[in-house]
């Protein structure tokens, strides 16, 4: 289907499925319960984990397919951002083109950069991508104030122009309010709640656009992971110089591959702020290029549905892990003998609430050290183990049978 | 013209901090191949050794004075450091005043512990990695150490004072024959400058002038036929190791009355480093430091006044700008040697 093998169009057919029902998977316990903090299908959240999903993606193909490891993707996604915030105040409300334009101006941003840093490899090129990222963040922050909203950041506002007619989504909205991003007329921010026996699902149409976008992204990453450029960029990570040996000059593969990466974040910043309309310089910074890198290395690099994974989970023990607390934890170990609660509540309480980093960072470290290909190979190690298992059953059935 | 001496002198302190960093991390890099990302988490801790040490120092007991009163007509209840108790008053004083010249002596065993440690207990298994690997269990690393700071210390700022015979600046344009009052500059920061001159011939005449140097740099040009004479060279490396721990870790305690340490600082100093060594040469420890002060100047230059009514932003970029102009004119760098990271 759409071109890909069969394999292939079960994974896309998969990951459709369980980004659509997100909104109920991702809510498994009933409102009012004790574990309901668990739960992560609030709208918010899971517009967090596509739109770092898209830009994780876009990152694995640079990084998963060439090993060009870039330290400066945040740049992209700040300037993506910047476009789409500039593009809901001048042109319309509306998101398309905002989304359309944060695209396209990360995309000439990425050929700049592109075009200079890569004229290096290996940690050249991380630090050269870094340094531009830093620049760019510091310039927004700073001289650029008139065009980013220097550290209180880029918002639309009342007074906007908005040039576009009315029905699409120009002018100010009656009322006096500023208007909410929105695609023709569907606020990006509506949702409809369905309660059903304890549980609530929140189905929010914001959700919505992204997760389609995202699925379409995921789509044309598949397709360039399996296509002949795919092949040619995978050729320059496992050997650069041979390649230019016989003959082929891999600089514009190269620069291709990195104005794509770049596109997706691009795109993922203009989601961003059709979700909400605010930009500020410190999306900019290289701990955010930090925090891309660690979502695709924890999901699996090179793998086709570890960069979403690594972003989902990320996102989600961002969220879950900062609300636990010590009262928290109290009650969970309850059942242990007095001192001993509280010594496992000391030992973990490093770990939660606002040390949650420590724990992403270890996590991380024993993921780089124990498992490099990230939580995809976890799950195919794990599966081959059940699988060897299988295997001797039933050969050891089929000696007996003998 | 006072202005130019002035800026030059601004640029020395931020620049030894680079260069000490930088060589650090040159070091780590010429011995053992790796890329530490976790470099700058080294310097911040050398600063909170400062911190812990004058801490540890102020360590105090309550005292109820009888011969002071308080608001409420009670006696008054003074803290009173445990040092002064043992050395007397005026000198438990100075010892607390001068803690963090003592914090030298604290850091150095310290900071040389937690270098071998790291190495032996981590690093040592990522020679044979890809350096995208180090890089990223290294950047692993330091988040893990700045967010255990972070838990200890807490995320602001903690003010440590230099000691009171150095509060107070110097005018260094009546030594020159200016006006007075034409160039003033801290006492604190030359006395960095000169520490961490002092650091550097250190650790540059370490490799050139003792056995153990020699050895270390042989190994650096050719490690295997070093090791096939016979000659543990992953020991010595080790050491090296701990000794580039230390200089990070110096340069991190003597930099907190510059600026009052907190858990980021390393970070923040880490990005620019890497770019000194870059700029500097990879592998080249001349160049790291070369490239420290060269930056570091530049970047004062560059917050000139009239400067930046130029180039707005200048002052933000430039070192940034400098080194992508270096890395694409002269892609070894300053005083890169051939063949080290060529691809």
């Amino acid at each position: 289907m759409f071109g890909l093998d069969k394999k292939d169009t079960g994974l896309l057919l998969i990951v459709a499925a369980l980004v659509a029902f997100a909104p109920i998977l991702l809510n498994p316990f009933p409102e009012g319960s004790a574990l309901a903090q668990f739960n992560a299908g609030y709208p918010d959240l899971m517009q967090r984990f596509v739109i770092f999903g898209i830009f994780a993606i876009g990152f694995n193909i640079l990084f998963g397919l060439t090993g060009y490891l870039s330290f400066g993707h945040a740049a992209f996604l700040g300037v993506g951002s910047y476009a789409g915030v500039w593009m809901l105040k001048l042109l319309t409300i509306n998101v398309i083109p905002a989304i359309i334009m944060s695209t396209v101006v990360a995309g000439l941003f990425s050929i700049l950069i592109g075009y200079i840093s890569l004229r290096r490899s290996g940690i050249y090129f991380s630090i050269l991508t870094l340094a531009f990222a830093q620049m760019s963040f510091a310039l927004a922050a700073s001289v650029l104030t008139p065009i980013t909203g220097g550290e209180t950041g880029l918002q639309t506002g009342l007074n906007d122009p908005r040039i576009f007619p009315e029905f699409l989504g120009g002018g100010a909205t009656s009322g006096g309010n500023i208007p909410a991003p929105e695609l023709f007329g569907l606020e990006m921010r509506a949702s409809y709640e369905l309660s059903v026996g304890g549980w609530l699902w929140t189905f929010n149409a914001g959700y919505y656009v992204c997760a389609i976008i995202m699925l379409v992204a995921f789509y044309i990453s598949i397709r360039i992971f399996r296509s002949p450029f795919g092949m040619m960029l995978r050729a320059i990570k496992s050997n650069q110089r041979r390649l230019n040996y016989t003959g082929l000059n891999t600089k514009p593969y190269m620069l291709a591959c990195f104005v794509i990466s770049g596109m997706y974040a691009g795109l993922a910043g203009g989601l961003m702020v059709s979700m909400d309309p605010l930009a500020g310089a410190e999306r900019m910074q290289w701990t955010a290029s930090g925090e891309v890198v660690l979502m695709t290395i924890l999901g699996g690099v090179g793998t086709l549905i570890g960069p979403v994974l690594g972003a989902g989970m990320i996102k989600y023990f961002e969220n879950i892990f900062s609300k636990i607390n010590d009262n928290l934890l109290h009650q969970w170990f309850a059942f242990m003998p007095d001192g001993m609660e509280d010594f496992v509540v000391a030992i973990i309480h490093p770990f939660i609430g606002k040390g949650w980093h420590l724990t992403l960072g270890l996590m991380f470290m024993l993921v780089v050290i124990f498992l490099p290909g990230g939580l995809v190979e976890g799950g195919q190690r794990l599966g081959s183990v059940f699988k060897r298992k299988k295997k001797a059953d039933s050969s050891i059935h089929s000696s007996t049978a003998n | 013209m006072d202005q130019i001496i002035l800026q030059v002198l601004n640029g020395l302190d931020k620049g030894s901090a680079y260069a000490l960093i930088a060589l650090g991390l040159t070091l780590i890099f010429g011995t053992l191949g790796v890329v530490n990302f976790a470099h700058g988490a080294l310097f911040m801790l050398g600063a909170f050794c400062a911190v812990t040490l004058s801490r540890i120092l102020t360590l105090s007991h309550t005292v109820i004075d009888e011969s002071k009163k308080d608001f409420l007509g009670n006696p008054l209840k003074v803290e009173v450091p445990y040092i002064q108790d043992w050395f007397g008053e005026a000198a438990g004083a100075t010892i607390i005043d001068w803690a963090v010249p003592l914090s030298i002596l604290f850091a150095i065993p310290i900071m040389i512990l937690i270098g071998v440690v790291m190495e032996r207990g981590l690093i040592k298994h990522f020679y044979k990695r890809p350096h995208a690997d180090q890089i990223l269990v290294t950047f692993g690393l330091a988040i893990v150490i700045q967010e255990i700071v972070k838990y200890y210390f807490g995320a602001n700022q903690i003010p440590t004072p230099a000691p009171e015979a150095f509060i107070g600046s110097f005018d260094f344009g009546m030594l020159i024959g200016r006006d007075p009052g034409a160039i003033i500059y801290p006492y604190w920061r030359i006395v960095y400058f000169l520490f961490s001159a002092v650091l550097i011939i250190a650790v540059f005449a370490f490799l050139q002038f003792t056995t153990f140097g020699m050895v270390v740099r042989a190994g650096m040009a050719d490690r295997e036929t070093v090791g096939l004479l016979g000659i543990n060279i992953d020991r010595r490396f080790t050491i090296m190791f701990g000794i580039a721990a230390a200089v990070a870790g110096l340069a991190g305690v003597m930099y907190t009355p510059i600026n009052s340490p907190n858990y980021h600082m390393g970070m923040d100093f880490l990005v620019i480093s890497f770019v000194v060594v870059v700029v500097g040469g990879m592998g080249s420890l001349g160049g790291a430091v070369l490239a420290g002060f060269v930056l570091g100047i530049l970047e004062s230059f560059a917050s000139l006044q009239a400067v930046i009514e130029a180039l707005p932003g200048i002052n933000q970029v430039v070192i940034y700008l400098v080194a992508i102009i270096i890395l694409l004119t002269r892609p070894r760098g300053l005083l890169g040697r051939k063949g080290v990271m060529e691809d």
